[in-house]
């Protein structure tokens, strides 16, 4: 519905939906108690330095998972422009399974005397198993459906999902299980002078790492710049001499491995494995893709920090101001807020083109 | 060395079409909006299906391949509207023109061929293809084409769009590239210019071939104008 009627008593605010008005006035007063909170709780001084620093690198550490598993849903919309709810399952699948041969590396004595070579071991292992299944939801849930109108791939994704889940609940039970710690990896480091824990550590500079390969591979290299031509046109890129079909089974591949590792990264901050792991962090991870704006592979990097620092700073600095009680229950609540807000004011995201049509 | 293009039926868009080029040969096909023009070079490079009858390159039967394939034959072509990759820069557009080749010096110097034919290109080579003028746009899109090192180059109405003075340099240039040895079938609406650079030309009307002869004795024939294309523009 539009005011167009009512142009000239309205002046400029004529021009816009009158949706669109009451979605920026929502968004301008929860920004206003956002800082409102945020300042009550400085005020209090009840948090010391230290603390924020120690949010600060969780929510760095969570975030970094976050972005390499959106980088899995970001690829490929960006070459299909289907969101492959599955992928949350596809991270589940590597962590889940690397659980036993974790096991076997700690009870064989293996990790306690190469706990550095266990680790690459591990994320090479859950790597492979992530892809495999990528590349097996890609073969039998989205292959046949390619031409499909866009909804009918987002059902088969969400029966794909709970297929995933309920197969491994099947075959592994329905109980969380603990991962072996790896030796080495607890206590803190001291970095620049200040000290963090030992896993968010390795779980930043990996994500650095992998992300950065990721980006060189897909801005340099011949597959990547085909990648990025399927995207843009597949009919020219196939006109170019590109398999599209192969670029295709490459990016749910990449995806998957993401993933993947991803996988083994959030073990090392929280330790446990169970069937319905990925549905939280899938969720998060597509928001977080979503927030810097999807199809962009920086977008997902970007979306991933913020929304783990939200999440780790959010409730206390938003919150505990106001004298809102056990704040950590909230930490989604404050999370899809700022979800909400970045999307009334960026529709497409940090990163994202907003005309872009989207699923 | 016969080379011979002939496509039949797709889509019900064409109902048979024969045409052959000769290999060396700039041959036009004319006809109005939806005679089917596109679709004939569509279909030789198998993005339609080819229905009934055949489609062959040297006397080698492509029909049924899919278009990669097709491409790794040595047929390209410069598609209509320019279909560029607009979010990657000038030379990533040439670059992946040779996407299907190897030979990194030789695709070097290709590059810099491009450039000395479009010296344009050359002083927006790391701007976004997006950002390109209309004229620069055709340009580099002929630019990526000749980057596949075609033997034939199909170009689907390239003077769409453009102001009669560019048009008129595009067709200097497919003049070039042709005596470069590299066999050429233009399919344009604007059949003055389009005759004047070709050996042969066809005319299709409704997805059938309804006239054929030398370029020459098309532009004398009155009945080109009349029957099949309404108004000559200049």
């Amino acid at each position: 519905m539009t005011t167009s009627a009512r142009r000239s008593s309205l002046g400029i605010f004529s021009r816009l939906p009158v949706r669109r008005i009451v979605l920026i006035v929502l968004g301008v007063i929860i920004t206003v108690a956002a800082i409102a909170g945020a300042r009550a709780t400085l005020a209090t001084g009840q948090y010391s330095g230290r603390v924020w620093q120690d949010l600060f690198v969780q929510g760095l550490a969570r975030g970094s998972v976050y972005a390499l598993i959106a980088l899995g849903y970001t690829l490929v919309y960006g070459i299909l422009l289907i969101i492959n709810f599955a992928h949350g399952e596809v991270f589940m699948a590597g962590a889940f399974t690397t659980l036993f041969l974790a096991g076997y590396l700690s009870s064989s004595g293996f990790m306690a005397s190469q706990p550095v070579l266990s680790l690459l071991i591990m994320l090479a292992f859950s790597a492979l198993v992530s892809m495999g299944v990528a590349l097996l939801l890609e073969r039998i849930a989205y292959r046949p459906l390619r031409g499909a109108p866009r909804l009918v791939p987002l059902i088969t994704a969400i029966g794909a999902s709970l297929f995933l889940q309920y197969t491994f609940r099947g075959f592994y039970g329905e109980q969380v299980r603990a991962y072996p710690n790896i030796p080495g990896l607890t206590g803190d480091w001291n970095i620049f002078g200040i000290s963090i824990d030992r896993p968010r550590v390795v779980v930043i500079g990996a994500a650095i790492l992998i992300w950065s390969s990721l980006y060189v591979f897909i801005e340099r290299t011949k597959t990547g710049r085909a990648m990025r031509a399927v995207g843009e046109d597949r009919e020219i890129a196939s006109l170019m001499g590109i398999d599209v079909d192969r670029v295709i089974v490459i990016t749910f591949a990449i995806g998957g491995a993401l993933a993947g590792m991803a996988g083994i990264l959030f073990i090392l901050l929280f330790n446990q494995a169970s069937f319905d792991m990925g549905f939280v962090p899938g969720l998060k991870a597509f928001t977080a893709a979503v927030l810097g704006g999807i199809g962009s592979i920086t977008g997902a990097a970007l979306g991933g920090l913020v929304l783990g620092l939200i999440e780790a700073v959010g409730p206390i600095l938003f919150l505990s101001g106001a004298g809102i009680p056990s704040v950590g229950q909230l930490t989604s609540v404050v999370s899809f807020t700022i979800l909400v807000l970045v999307l009334i004011f960026l529709p497409g995201g940090f990163l994202g083109a907003p005309e872009e049509k989207r699923a | 060395m016969d080379e011979v293009v002939s496509g039949y039926g797709a889509s019900e868009v064409l109902h048979g079409i024969s045409l052959t080029v000769n290999e060396g040969e700039t041959v036009c096909l004319l006809g109005s909006n939806a005679a089917g023009k596109s679709t004939t070079l569509r279909t030789i490079l198998g993005m339609v299906p080819t229905r009934k009858g055949s489609v062959k390159l040297r006397g080698e039967r492509i029909d049924g391949l899919a278009t990669p394939d097709i491409v790794a034959k040595g047929i390209t072509m410069v598609p209509e509207n320019r279909r560029l990759f607009a979010k990657m820069t000038v030379r990533e557009n040439l670059e992946i023109g040779a996407q299907l080749r190897d030979d990194r010096p030789a695709i070097a110097s290709d590059i810099e061929s491009v450039f000395s034919m479009f010296p344009r290109l050359k002083e927006r080579v790391t701007q976004k293809a997006g950002t390109l003028s209309g004229g620069e746009q055709q340009m580099l899109a002929i630019g990526r084409a000749l980057m596949a090192k075609p033997s034939v180059l199909l170009m689907d109405e390239p003077s769409m769009g453009l102001a009669p003075i560019l048009v008129e340099q595009v067709f200097e240039t497919i003049d070039e590239i042709s005596k470069q040895g590299i066999t050429i079938l233009v399919v344009e609406q604007n059949a003055n210019v389009a005759l004047g650079i070709a050996d042969r030309g066809y005319v299709i009307q409704t997805g059938r071939i309804v006239m054929k002869d030398s370029a020459k004795a098309l532009l004398a024939n009155p009945e080109l104008s009349r029957a099949y294309l309404g108004e000559l523009e200049g």
